[in-house]
């Protein structure tokens, strides 16, 4: 299965005084949901774009799998970065390796509740929507490691809600290793298998906390409150991210 | 609100209106022909298979040369829109070739290569070349990086990236640089045929002024301007509307 390791020794950016990650390690267990939970500007988004191949200019290692081809990675951006001028549809497809039938795209859409809009184009449609098909995009290559962004950052409560559920709905049916990137604690409790915290410049792990409430539990708003309560007078280190 | 749907033809009939008067005033055939005279030299020029003959040859240079101009600057455009080096290197090259008059180019072309049709062909790719060159260089810098991120990030081949990606933001620039490369196209063609062909709407307008027959080169001028137009309406209006059809 793909276990991922990850260590980055130094990440320092060009004419920077100091470096924006420095003695970095995490380890996933394959199939596991982590969640980074930090500060904005701590360096989340940098160690994404080095994760995913984005940005090679650091000292490091990440090790995906077994494998020594390079890691399928799928990555769901902040924006959902769709291009305009292609359908839903069309952006998913695009992404598909040669061998992979386009037919497989059809459970994911439904699943997102999208298949009535397959064939529009992302500006006609909600920020919401466009959000799920990013969300497609990413699964449908099948990735050994699943990178998130915040990617519910700018959706408004209910709505962020709806497709955080979706989002658990469709990873439960179709497990993969996931690193998702917040600074929101209620919806790294929702998601995660376990909390990774961090502190800012450079960017380290402070805190590595399992999330014990059940599957089924998590749309539970009370159980995550009386979580994250707990998590607060637990744990007095990160109480400044909170 | 039904009237607007009329201005359009009521203005080509005053236009005419207005020709015809002067016309009538001046009272010289010579100088300036009646809409009436100019129509007969032109249906006579067409049955005579003249006019299509010259204006064939003509639309043969310009889709040669454009189509060699827009594939190479679009080309070289993309490649200097993307690299710091190659753009700081050939953006002198660029400024003396977009400021060389295209009289300079038309004659070194016929100087050094002789009145061929390859030379005469060379010189409009020219002379349009910098300009499609610097319009798609421009789009290229504008590009969106976060998309290419994105394609970079999920493996797209170069060409993927190519037609998927970038082109389509590019599509703006490129329809710039066609119209205005028509535009510029066609006035080097004439140019050139004046100079060194032996066919072609230039070739021919040189005669008329020779002979002095306004009629004629009102006639040739009439079928030019509506091929244009064609042009135009049936294919990048259409190319217009297919590219923006995503639009909100």
């Amino acid at each position: 299965m793909t276990d991922v390791h990850i260590t980055i020794a130094n990440k320092t950016y060009a004419g920077a005084a100091q470096p924006t990650i420095a003695d970095f390690h995490l380890s996933l267990r394959a199939n596991e949901f982590v969640c980074l939970v930090g500060s904005s500007g701590c360096g989340k988004t940098t160690l994404l774009n080095c994760l995913s191949g984005l940005d090679n200019q650091y000292d490091g290692e990440i090790q995906v799998g077994q494998q020594h081809s390079a890691p399928k990675i799928g990555y769901i951006f902040q924006n959902p970065r769709l291009l305009p001028w292609r359908t839903v549809r069309e952006n998913i497809e695009l992404v598909l390796e040669p061998h992979q039938s386009p037919e497989l795209i059809n459970p994911l859409l439904d699943i997102m509740q999208l298949t009535q809009v397959q064939h529009e184009y992302p500006e006609r449609l909600s920020v919401g929507m466009n959000r799920r098909v990013a969300i497609i995009r990413a699964f449908a290559v099948n990735p050994d490691l699943l990178l998130m962004d915040e990617p519910f950052v700018s959706l408004d409560p209910p709505t962020a809600r709806d497709v955080r559920s979706l989002l658990l709905q469709l990873w439960q049916q179709r497990p993969h290793t996931v690193l998702f990137v917040t600074h929101d604690l209620r919806e790294a409790i929702a998601l995660a298998d376990r909390l990774i915290f961090l502190a800012a410049a450079p960017m380290r792990v402070i805190s590595d906390i399992v999330v014990p409430i059940a599957r089924t539990q998590r749309h539970d708003e009370a159980a995550i409150e009386q979580f994250r309560q707990q998590l607060i007078n637990n744990h007095p280190d990160i109480k400044q991210l909170l | 609100m039904q009237f607007n749907k009329y201005l359009p033809s009521l203005s080509l009939l005053v236009f005419l209106a207005v020709w015809q008067g002067a016309a009538s005033t001046l009272h010289s055939n010579n100088t300036l022909p009646a809409p009436y005279t100019v129509a007969i030299v032109f249906w006579q020029a067409v049955v005579s298979g003249q006019l299509p003959y010259h204006l064939g040859m003509t639309l043969m240079r310009l889709v040669v040369s454009f189509s060699i101009s827009m594939l190479l600057g679009c080309a070289i455009g993309i490649v200097l829109g993307r690299n710091k080096a190659l753009n700081a290197f050939f953006d002198h090259w660029l400024v003396i070739f977009l400021n060389v008059p295209a009289l300079v180019t038309i004659i070194l072309c016929y100087v050094w290569f002789g009145l061929v049709e390859s030379a005469a062909i060379l010189a409009v790719v020219i002379n349009k070349l910098p300009n499609v060159i610097v319009t798609i260089r421009e789009g290229t810098r504008a590009l969106d990086t976060d998309l290419m991120d994105m394609a970079r990030c999920y493996h797209f081949s170069k060409t993927k990236t190519l037609r998927h990606v970038i082109l389509p933001q590019l599509q703006p620039f490129l329809m710039g640089a066609t119209r205005s490369g028509l535009a510029l196209i066609w006035k080097i063609i004439l140019v050139v045929e004046l100079l060194g062909r032996s066919n072609g709407m230039g070739y021919q307008l040189h005669l008329f002024f020779q002979m002095f027959d306004v009629a004629s080169i009102l006639a040739y001028t009439i079928a030019f301007v509506a091929v244009i137009q064609l042009i135009e309406l049936l294919i990048l209006k259409p190319l217009d509307k297919q590219a923006l059809r995503w639009r909100r």
